[in-house]
Formats: structure tokens, sequence, C-alpha cells
């Protein structure tokens, strides 16, 4: 399990970070808009999927404070490209971040009890540490919009800290 | 349970009774912590007996104020709330939601 997790996680790192970095380019702000939008609501699903079949407590509280804040900082994207005019444009990026996401929760979907609980909280782990990677080092560094960079920013943050969240309800399943 | 909600109640009782200028010494004051972006500002406080505590809440997430065993006030986006200092002590507070929000109060007598 553990080898497959590191796995998912190193191609996911591959795809936001390499592609782009192969590529020569960097994104642009409305693919910036769509991926940091399609990672939110990867987190969401993957919180509804825990709430709907985990049993403990800690889990199910965890899951739902991705859903509060994922679908509250996905708010405040849509109010900003709505209000900047731009469109999000979907791209390889955010195509495989969905496609890696599918298999996860097909994944998951095979496993009950405990077994799901520490499947689940350890790749909230990975993703988390992921997503907030290639913000650094990619999507805020390229972001072009002050507005949209700023946004970023409290995101940034906030996953930092759902990382811990999770870093810390993994170590209290074990 | 009891110990969580019994501030907050007194201080909305307080207020809806408008019996706070009686009940509450004349020195008290209101402490304005702000939230932004993850954290409370200031995030030590120094308060007394009959002082209040208002949160402003400048995020568009939804935070607590919450001691651990004691008072636990939520904090809508945007919104801001209050909390009614009724008892001397020196509390570690965080948010319930993003535990590595964190703050202190000391409420001197
Ligand atoms: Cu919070």
């Amino acid at each position: 399990m553990t080898i497959r997790l590191t796995t998912a996680a190193a191609a996911i790192a591959l795809l936001l970070g390499g592609n782009w970095a192969l590529a020569g380019d960097k994104p642009t702000d409305p693919q910036i808009a769509h991926i940091a939008y399609t990672a939110g609501v990867i987190d969401v699903e993957a919180a509804k999927q825990a709430i709907a079949t985990s049993k403990n407590k800690t889990v199910v509280e965890f899951a739902e404070s991705m859903v509060r804040d994922h679908e509250s900082v996905n708010k405040q994207a849509l109010d900003l490209v709505k209000k900047l005019n731009v469109t999000p444009e979907d791209n390889d990026t955010s195509k495989a971040l969905s496609q890696a996401a599918e298999t996860k929760r097909s994944e998951l979907a095979k496993l009950t009890g405990a077994d799901f609980d520490k499947a689940y909280v350890e790749n909230e782990v990975a993703y988390h540490k992921q997503v907030n990677g290639a913000l650094e080092t990619l999507l805020i560094p390229s972001a072009q919009n002050a507005e949209l960079k700023s946004l970023l920013e409290t995101g940034l943050k906030l996953f930092q800290g759902h990382q811990q969240h999770a870093e810390h309800v993994a170590t209290e399943l074990k | 349970m009891t110990a969580a909600v019994n501030p907050l109640r007194s201080a909305i009782l307080a207020l809806l009774l408008g019996t706070a200028a009686i009940v509450v010494p004349a020195r008290a004051e209101t402490i304005e912590v702000t939230i932004d972006r993850l954290a409370y500002a200031p995030v030590e406080i120094e308060a007394k007996v009959g002082d209040e505590i208002e949160w402003i809440n400048k995020d568009a997430l939804v935070h607590t104020a919450t001691v651990k065993g004691g008072a636990d006030v939520l904090l809508p986006a945007k919104k801001s709330a209050r909390l009614l200092l009724q008892e001397p002590g020196s509390f570690d507070y965080i948010c319930r939601y993003h535990p590595n929000m964190k703050g202190h109060i000391t409420v001197r007598p």
C-alpha cells in the first residue's frame, strides 16, 4: 500500500511539475485557475466518499473540514474568475489530476473500516503535500494577476494546515 | 459542555437584556482580535474579568475560538462574535477546524 501511495504521489508531482518544466513555459492564469479549482473539487469528492464510508469520528470530522474549506475556497475562485472575466481553461495537468483521483477513488472504494480510514488519511497527507508543492513552486510564481496570486497564497496557507491536520489524524489512527 | 456554552450565552443575555453596562464594571473593555489568513492577531491577549473579546473574522472561511473544555465561539465567514470573560485564568485557545491556529488569553481578576 505504501509503495502504491508513494507512486501515486510521485506521479502527481511529475504531472504538476514536470509537464510544464518540459514544455518550457509556465501555465497561464486561466490554466492556473482551472488546476486550482480542479484540485479543490477532487479533495471535496474524496471527503464525501470518506463521510459516506468511514465510521471513525475523527476521520469524518476531518473530511467535513475538507468539504467546508475547499468548497469555500472554490467559491472564492469562481467569484474571482467571474470578476476578472477569465474562463478557466482545461489543460493536461487538470486532466491528469482528475484521472489520478478517479483511480484513487475506485481503489478506496474497495476498502472498509480501519483499512479505508488509514488509506484515505494517508492519501490526504500525500495529496495536500503535492498540491502545496505545486502551489509553492509553480502555480503561485506563475500567476500574473495579483488577486489570483493572493487567493492562491491564502489557499496554500490553508492547505498547509490541512496537511498538518491530516498528518495528525494519521498518527492517531496508528 | 455546560462550561462551553455558558460564557457565550451570558454575553448574549447581557446584550439582549441591555444589562451589560450595569453588570460589567465601568472600566470593562472590548478587545478586538482580527482573523486574517488563518491567524489570530494579536495572538496574545491580556484582559480582565468583565472585558469582552470580539473576534473579527476577515476570512471567507468558518473559524472558531475554542478553549479546550471551555468556551467555544463559532466565527462564521466574514462575521464577528464576542465572548464575555467571566473568570480569571490563563487560557490557550485554537480553531477547531484549523488546529494550527493558536491564541492565548490571560484574564486577570
Ligand atoms: Cu479555522
